[in-house]
């Protein structure tokens, strides 16, 4: 009996490209980042940026420009495109439809639904941890409806029938959001700001929640890798190879909630991010969960980045906010991938 | 479970001979019988009160002119553009929930709204055009739209009903971007007035933006109701639909096509309203019991909804206000948990 | 073959997208036969039946019907003369039998002229031919598999024409119900309609059918009575399946059985 002791051709490449994957992306990220700290509507000299960062001397305009505004921004754009990209990539194995993230799956405006609602009845005054919580709560309360709603507890969830529900469950979110507004005109000062779906303009105070929340979650993430390998095969197989469908699902969604929660409430709903990167990464890497977790963090982080990056250089003096930039880069993407013969089964 | 009862009448040769459930033939015929009592309480209602008396006089020509003002050019338009925008609607979605087999496909969901509001929003903000304009630039916008969405769906030569809406919700979400960009582009008046288009209202509707959308409803409405049968054969699936005699590729060509511009007329006289195309038909086929999804039904049932709603966002209770785009939206909401309650 | 034919294929060619499927092949089907086409999966069975009902045109060659080919008659002309049950049909969710079956009268009608006397007797007729006059009111999503499969063989007897076509209508039937689909198959085959059927079981299509056509690989190998057809070389040819045939010790018709152990098949 010939033994296989090294690994074949094909799947030796694979290995390798994972590595240079890997590589490719943390160097974007280091170039986007050095971008985006020397980059916006001021223009200021990189010899002043530099020593804005080693040696920030708080009375300097140009000094308080980096270190109040555009290091969080950067920072918060990386995390919050990290947490996003999970996001999808999770839910993307929990629903196997290659089409789920929480944009359109309606999390997002579930989690802006709650925060409305959360400036409305408290005038604005809840502070970062009241945001957080009303964000949670509209994730969790959207993800489980649109779940219901898309048969994920039948067996046989289609997913056509899904996307639909978090369509539709998102237009209906959206109206109620748009009520409140209309009706509290104090809510909408407040909320437009926020609703846009930027990292732009948001408190450096947000920065340390956000990463506290979404860093561990991602890293709980990359460890359930295998588990949601099995899932993503269904149900039947995934009970015969010894893994928990339920615990799974349970585990899942509530990262889920955390990271798009999370997400959220700092930046506002931005979609498509949770389609595009998981999507590029499978594309590379192939579907193994164990890689498509923490590499979606990766190559989501550069797409927000980058998107943030483009939003400012595209129209001055104006910004174009993060969601749009995401939305004209990922629909399309979208709606090729719905084009394929037989949608992509993970 | 048995089915409903059905009548048949035959004239006395046989030339004329017709077969019909009694059940959805009386909720259709309920529901218009329904919007009588709604109407005459949207013409009495609203900013002052009018009684019956002078509603009567008024109609009979000898009220005040005031009054006579009032009904002919607010409030009688506004009732009879919610009924053909509501009829347009709720047909329009009945036919893309044929065409897709998914009761959650239609046009509201799949784009064709959006794209008829991209034109509109283009028209005011780029173009600052009159009322008049908007509207023809959001009826080709949504055809534009339509076009789009069927051509990309094509694949060797077939559209499968889920790839159709799929791509449909992608280019919503890409026209919805591009209402964002448009909108936080502008200076803030215009942008106030996109916004307030965008939402969905017939307030301020007069006959001009009504009358189009009167003539496309009785226009288009008896043309898709003669390709019917052929509609009702594409439940079956294309092969038997084929097989059986059906002109497969012309009947979902033309329906589609009548489909689009009655969402696309709709949304030029109103703006975008959610749900009603969505939850017309499927209310009206639960109501009548009846398996295939209904078109005079979804028109009668989409009609009593919207003036329903209309009658609703103006006589909200804690003084809300919302127009009526938004009150459908979110009763749209309600169905939606009713659906899942029912675990459908 | 000396039997008349009303339906013939010349020389057709057909192909999806860009796979041909078959080549060039001609086949008169017999009238008043109960003619069954078997084959290995993929031989182009499914797409022979097809191109006879007309849903696939061919891109070479013709098929004729009364000596006129297929593409020139109108869509409900051709619904008259023939009728096909396809694998797929779906079923509206919470249709009654009764209304199902009264879709198959489409091409006889019109549209005010949705329910004749006509109309009424013929879907009677098929509820009782098929045996499912007594559920007419129940709910279709609520039969049998069987029942179902009566149900939808009811509507295309609705259509009242001589000529069947039925592909595969015994999938997903356990055994009882196929025998129980077959045999009305038989009883209408005994009426006088020409039946062309597409069986992947060859015991069955040799107990049922008048004429038998074997394909591979979108070619016919060889066609006749099945006694005089089937034998074990024919059946290696055809399947690559290494066999034994006997007579059927119930019908005397050709019994193939496979081989023991993986000799069968290598």
């Amino acid at each position: 009996m010939t033994a296989l002791l090294v690994a074949p051709p094909a799947i030796r490449r694979r290995g390798s490209r994972r590595v240079v994957a890997v590589l490719v992306g943390v160097a974007i990220l280091m170039a986007l980042t050095v971008l985006s700290v020397l980059v916006g509507s001021r223009p200021i000299e990189p010899s002043v940026v530099w020593a804005a960062i080693t040696r920030p001397d708080v009375t300097d305009d140009a000094h308080l420009v980096v270190t109040e505004l555009r290091m969080p921004r950067t920072a918060l754009a990386i995390v919050v495109g990290a947490a996003l990209g999970v996001a999808g990539a999770i839910m993307q194995a929990l629903t196997r439809n290659p089409l789920a993230e929480p944009g359109i799956l309606g999390v997002n405006a579930g989690a802006a639904a709650a925060v409305a609602t959360g400036i409305a009845v408290t005038g604005g005054a809840f502070g970062t941890l009241g945001l957080f919580g009303f964000s949670f709560a509209g994730a969790a309360v959207a993800a489980l409806a649109v779940a219901a709603l898309g048969g994920i507890f039948r067996r046989g969830a289609d997913p056509v029938r899904l996307t639909l529900a978090g369509v539709a469950f998102a237009v209906t979110l959206g109206a109620y959001t748009q009520t409140l507004l209309i009706n509290f005109p104090s809510v909408f000062d407040t909320f437009r700001h926020w609703a846009v779906g930027s990292v732009q303009g948001r408190g450096g105070e947000l920065v340390l929640p956000a990463v506290a929340i979404i860093v561990p979650a991602i890293a709980l993430a990359s460890l359930l890798g295998r588990s949601l390998n099995a899932v993503a095969m269904g149900q039947d197989v995934a009970r015969s190879v010894g893994a928990d469908p339920r615990g799974v699902l349970g585990a899942g969604a509530l990262l889920v909630v955390l990271l798009a929660g999370a997400a959220t409430a700092v930046a506002g709903p931005i979609g498509f991010v949770g389609l595009t990167a998981p999507l590029a990464v499978r594309l590379l890497v192939g579907p193994d969960y164990r890689w498509i977790v923490p590499l979606s963090a990766l190559f989501a982080a550069v797409l927000v980045l980058g998107a943030d990056i483009l939003g400012r250089v595209l129209l001055p003096p104006a910004e174009l906010e993060t969601s749009i930039v995401t939305a004209i880069i990922g629909a399309p993407v979208f709606i090729a991938l719905a084009r394929r013969r037989r949608l992509m089964r993970l | 479970m048995t089915a409903g009862t059905v009548r048949v009448w035959r004239s006395r040769d046989e030339r004329i001979a017709l077969r019909w459930h009694r059940r959805p033939a009386m909720a259709a015929a309920t529901l218009l019988l329904l919007l009588i009592p709604l109407g005459v309480v949207a013409l009495l209602t609203g900013s002052f009160d009018i009684g019956p008396a002078e509603l009567w006089a008024t109609l009979t020509g000898q009220g005040e002119p005031t009054v006579a003002r009032v009904l002919g050019t607010i409030r009688v338009p506004r009732l009879v553009g919610g009924i053909v925008v509501g009829a347009a609607l709720g047909v329009s979605g009945a036919v893309f929930q044929t065409i897709s087999r998914n009761p959650l496909g239609s046009p509201d969901i799949i784009g064709f709204v959006t794209g008829a509001a991209t034109g509109a929003v283009v028209a005011i903000l780029v173009f600052e055009a009159p009322p008049g304009i908007v509207s023809l630039a959001a009826v080709c916008s949504g055809m534009l739209t339509a076009v789009l969405v069927g051509a990309l769906s094509l694949r060797g030569g077939t559209a499968g009903g889920y790839r159709l809406v799929l791509v449909g919700i992608g280019v919503g979400a890409l026209l919805g971007a591009v209402n964002d960009l448009l909108l936080t582009r502008s200076q803030r008046d215009d942008a106030i007035a996109a916004q307030i288009w965008l939402v969905g209202t017939l307030n301020g509707r007069g006959w001009a933006e009504v009358l189009p959308t009167v003539i496309a409803v009785a226009i288009l409405i008896p043309a898709l109701l003669l390709m019917r049968r052929g509609l009702a054969a594409l439940e079956l699936g294309d092969g038997m639909a084929r097989q059986v005699g059906a002109p497969v590729t012309i009947v979902r060509l033309g329906t589609i096509a009548i489909a689009v511009g009655l969402a696309a007329f709709a949304t030029a006289t109103a703006g975008p309203i959610a749900f009603v195309a969505l939850a017309a038909p499927q209310l009206v086929a639960r109501v009548g019991r009846s398996s295939s999804v209904p078109l005079v039904g979804s028109a009668a049932m989409g009609a009593v909804l919207l003036v329903g709603a209309d009658l609703l966002s103006q006589h909200l209770p804690l003084s809300l206000s919302a127009p009526v785009g938004l009150v459908t939206g979110v009763l749209g909401g309600v169905y939606l948990l009713w659906l899942l309650s029912r675990g459908r | 073959m000396n039997t008349p034919s009303r339906l013939v294929a010349a020389s057709i060619r057909l192909a999806y997208e860009h796979r041909v499927v078959v080549p060039d092949l001609d086949v008169r089907i017999p009238d008043g036969g109960f003619t069954v086409i078997v084959g290995p999966n993929a031989c182009g069975k499914s797409t022979l039946l097809r191109a006879l009902a007309r849903l696939l045109t061919p891109e070479r060659g013709t098929v004729l019907l009364d000596e006129r080919a297929l593409s020139a008659y109108r869509s409900k002309e051709v619904a008259r003369a023939l009728a096909l049950l396809p694998q797929a049909v779906v079923a509206p969710d919470g249709i009654a039998v009764m209304d199902l079956v009264a879709r198959g009268r489409f091409p006889h009608q019109r549209l005010l002229r949705q329910w004749t006397t006509s109309d009424a007797e013929a879907v009677n007729r098929a509820l009782e031919a098929t045996g499912v006059a007594d559920l007419a009111d129940r709910r279709v999503d609520e039969l049998s598999g069987g029942q179902r499969q009566r149900v939808l063989l009811a509507m295309t007897l609705a259509q009242e024409t001589d000529i069947l076509l039925l592909d595969e209508p015994t999938t997903f039937l356990d055994m009882t119900h196929q025998i129980e689909v077959l045999e009305l198959c038989r009883e209408l085959h005994g009426e006088g309609r020409t039946i062309v059927a597409v069986l992947h079981d060859i015991n069955q299509a040799c107990r049922y059918a008048t004429h038998l056509v074997a394909m591979r690989d979108g070619e016919i190998i060889a066609e006749g009575a099945p006694s005089e057809l089937i034998t074990a070389e024919l059946v290696e040819q055809v399947f690559g399946l290494r066999a034994r045939v006997i007579a059927d010790p119930v019908t005397a018709t050709p019994l193939v059985i496979p081989l023991a152990g993986w000799e069968a098949v290598r």
